[in-house]
């Protein structure tokens, strides 16, 4: 651990926590994205696949 | 979380606004060809469902794959209103998917460097895998749908994976690597429909649907792309 002025330290901790806020919103953001688009486009459950039948073959997702 | 809150709302708005455009564009371009299809379809049921004469009297297995006891919204208003649904969620999905990578690359975006992100999302999304894997009409032949939908999203991942190493790094390494990334799936090849399938709707309609359906996407990409922009600077905490 480096000696280093207690103003400098928390400024590099409080960008180390806003970076690792952003890593933690990304990664939320595209998981509940990848979770949407699974069920609109990719779940074999029936009703899903015939609610979203038009959408599915219009964007171009694997059907049938 | 301040960047989170951003990044979602950011993330619904352009999701809602792409997709009502998806939506208008889908009733008009894709859905009325969708329907013509379904006619061939239904049409070629049960001939397809025939048993052989001698087992005629036996009832037959319905060859169509929707589940034909699930249940289905009824066609015209209700069948539109599904379909809004779905395109909402689709957009709200892949804006999700946007604004992350947004976020994740940092700075400063407006609507214009949003348009080019839904352009990556494009190529990425609709043009890639529809290299191998056309956009397909209702009756179409087609592989195994497991083997297709795993094949699409690896085609995704790999072109998406390469457009990030091609924008995002300057090592010749990696534009090599990217450009593996994108030949890749081609190169192993999407799964083809069985040799003996017949296709139930005429090659011309599947041709139009193809072309229809990737100039919406196009559409939808560009709506999604340049609003999710749009609205990212919107909700920044401090608008410059």
């Amino acid at each position: 651990m480096q000696a280093q002025p207690i103003g400098a330290r928390s400024e590099a901790g409080s960008r180390i926590s806003s970076r690792s806020d952003t890593l933690i919103a990304a990664a939320v953001a595209a998981l509940l994205g990848l979770f949407v688009i699974w069920g609109v486009g990719f779940s074999h459950i029936p009703a899903l696949h015939n609610a979203a039948h038009d959408t599915r073959h219009s964007m171009a997702f694997p059907c049938h | 979380m301040p960047v989170l809150r951003r990044l979602l709302y950011a993330a619904l708005c352009a999701g809602l606004l792409s997709g009502v455009v998806a939506t208008v564009a889908h009733l008009i371009g894709t859905v009325p060809l969708i329907l013509e299809a379904e006619t061939y379809e239904h049409a070629a049921e049960p001939a397809t469902a025939q048993p052989p004469a001698s087992a005629a009297a036996a009832a037959p297995a319905p060859a169509h794959q929707h589940a034909a006891e699930a249940w289905a919204p009824e066609d015209g208003i209700e069948r539109a209103a599904y379909t809004l649904a779905a395109d909402l969620l689709t957009g709200i999905g892949f804006a999700l998917l946007l604004a992350a990578g947004i976020t994740l690359r940092g700075g400063d975006v407006t609507w214009r460097e949003g348009l080019f992100w839904g352009l990556a999302g494009f190529v990425t999304f609709t043009l890639a895998p529809g290299l191998g894997l056309p956009p397909d009409i209702p009756g179409n032949t087609a592989g195994p749908l497991l083997a297709r939908q795993v094949w699409w999203v690896a085609a995704a991942a790999s072109t998406g994976g390469a457009l990030a190493l091609l924008l995002f790094t300057k090592r010749p390494v990696y534009a090599v690597l990217a450009a593996g990334l994108i030949l890749l799936p081609h190169l192993y090849g999407a799964p083809s429909p069985p040799a003996e399938a017949a296709a139930a709707a005429p090659e011309a309609l599947a041709h139009r649907f193809a072309i229809a359906a990737t100039l919406v996407s196009f559409m939808f990409w560009a709506a999604l792309g340049a609003s999710t922009g749009y609205f990212y600077r919107r909700f920044a905490p401090n608008p410059g």
